[in-house]
């Protein structure tokens, strides 16, 4: 067993110990928001403590995209690219999920499944973008190319999503918004109470364990097949 | 000085290139046209909501008529085998990428130029309105080809080409297009500057970032 294997078995074992501890937390702990009348209200906002955490790992997963591409460009060391690759896939799996929470949320609270409300829009297009880097992996042979234009994709497409969530603050928006000052028309918004922010936050910690653990197994895995086809070629033609 | 001229030789080149066919400027205005005329029985429209689908519809003909034309950019080097020609002369890859991208915002705004009294007209807007569309159809349009130039210049080496490049470009040009659609908006519903002041300046901003980082990036593209 090498030391990132361990590193990687520890990451595991944590971060399924603490996602124990956020179901006991967000189901037994957690209390009602004050300010949520009716039971299908107070039963779906538990979401949240799933929701945004896996908007925030999108979020941090396609950050360390952008800085691994600006590393890999300045280093060209293969690694880069192997932490961008892994940082996007994972990246992309959790916003899948962001949307998917996001609209079993939306239909007991506002009624639909989705609307064509700003938020949401950026959301989607963004988690489009990404769509586009793997699509742009995929049509490119060359590996020394791909990494290179991957590198240059996912850095001028991580530099439009902050814009866009800026963007949205300027339109009358129905989302949420629990961290800072939320928009008057939105719909279906609660105050944290002192619990139910630990709760939250504790989720938030939790579920970033949980990308780095998945980050350290997808890497690992990356990296190998990688290696394997290496000595393919190499057996292939000595 | 030495570098503006070596851009703007890339841009007369690419001028000359077109003027002796015009086949890019043609199916470019021709499509655009088609676009504005395919929403207007599309979306059925009628008198009341002819002027808030307007600003969408001009932009929708213009980020279609503009792929056409970005994708051709770096596919005609590549089919004609000039690409090469262009890598070995003497000049920095950023004058090269100025070059292509002034040449094509350009080529999209000779097409905005000629479409705008037809769209005016189509949907019984005021003449007084052209210069100010224009002006903000120019900023749209170099937010739009800054970024794209880049892309473009990828998607040629992909294995789907042409096909590839507006699922990379339309999502990372949204905001440029956004602010746009706004801008435009607020022209024809003769809104005050102010109302719509951060709108400008997502637009300007988006303009030069983007110009910026394709500029640096370029050079990472055009490695071989």
């Amino acid at each position: 067993m090498t030391k990132s294997d361990l590193l990687t078995a520890i990451l595991l074992a944590l971060a399924g110990l603490l996602m124990l501890g956020a179901v006991v937390l967000v189901f037994g702990v957690a209390p009602d928001p004050a300010n949520l009348q009716t039971p299908v209200e107070r039963y779906s906002q538990r979401i949240f403590y799933f929701h945004v955490p896996t908007w925030w790992v999108g979020f941090l997963a396609f950050i360390v995209s952008a800085g691994a591409g600006v590393l890999y460009l300045i280093t060209r060391h293969e690694r880069w690219d192997v932490i961008s690759l892994s940082s996007v896939e994972i990246g992309v799996a959790f916003t899948t999920m962001g949307l998917i929470t996001g609209s079993i949320w939306a239909k007991p609270t506002w009624n639909t499944w989705w609307t064509w409300d700003p938020r949401l829009t950026t959301a989607a297009i963004g988690w489009l973008m990404y769509i586009g880097y793997l699509m742009l992996r995929g049509a490119i042979d060359n590996p020394e190319r791909r990494a290179r234009f991957a590198a240059v994709f996912a850095i001028v497409a991580f530099l439009s999503v902050p814009i866009n969530f800026m963007a949205i603050r300027w339109w009358r928006t129905i989302h949420p918004v629990v961290i800072g000052a939320g928009s008057a028309d939105a719909q279906g918004d609660f105050t944290l109470g002192p619990t139910i922010r630990m709760v939250f936050f504790y989720c938030l910690f939790t579920f970033t364990v949980f990308y780095f653990a998945l980050m350290s197994l997808r890497a690992r895995t990356e990296w190998l097949t990688r290696r394997v086809e290496h000595l393919k070629q190499q057996v292939i033609f000595r | 000085m030495r570098y503006l001229h070596k851009i703007f030789a890339v841009i007369a080149k690419d001028v000359v290139a077109e003027l002796r066919t015009r086949e890019m400027l043609s199916s470019m205005f021709v499509f655009s046209l088609l676009v504005i005329l395919i929403f207007n029985f599309a979306f059925d429209l009628r008198a009341e909501n002819q002027r808030t689908l307007a600003p969408g519809v001009l932009w929708v003909a213009i980020a279609f008529a503009g792929m056409l034309g970005l994708s051709r950019s770096f596919i005609m080097e590549k089919d004609r085998g000039s690409m090469e020609g262009l890598l070995l002369t003497p000049v920095d890859r950023s004058a090269i990428y100025l070059g292509k991208m002034l040449g094509n915002v350009l080529f999209i705004t000779v097409v905005e130029i000629i479409i705008l009294p037809i769209f005016v007209v189509l949907f019984n807007l005021s003449a007084a309105d052209i210069p100010w569309l224009l002006g903000v159809m120019l900023l749209g349009t170099i937010g739009f080809a800054g970024v794209g130039t880049l892309f473009s210049a990828m998607a040629i080496h992909t294995r789907a080409r042409e096909v590839l490049l507006p699922v990379l470009l339309f999502p990372v040009v949204i905001p440029v297009m956004l602010a746009a659609v706004k801008l435009t908006a607020a022209i024809l519903d003769r809104l005050a500057f102010d109302e719509v002041q951060n709108w400008f300046s997502l637009l300007v901003a988006f303009d030069l970032i983007f110009m910026a980082l394709a500029f640096i990036l370029f050079d990472y593209v055009m490695e071989e």
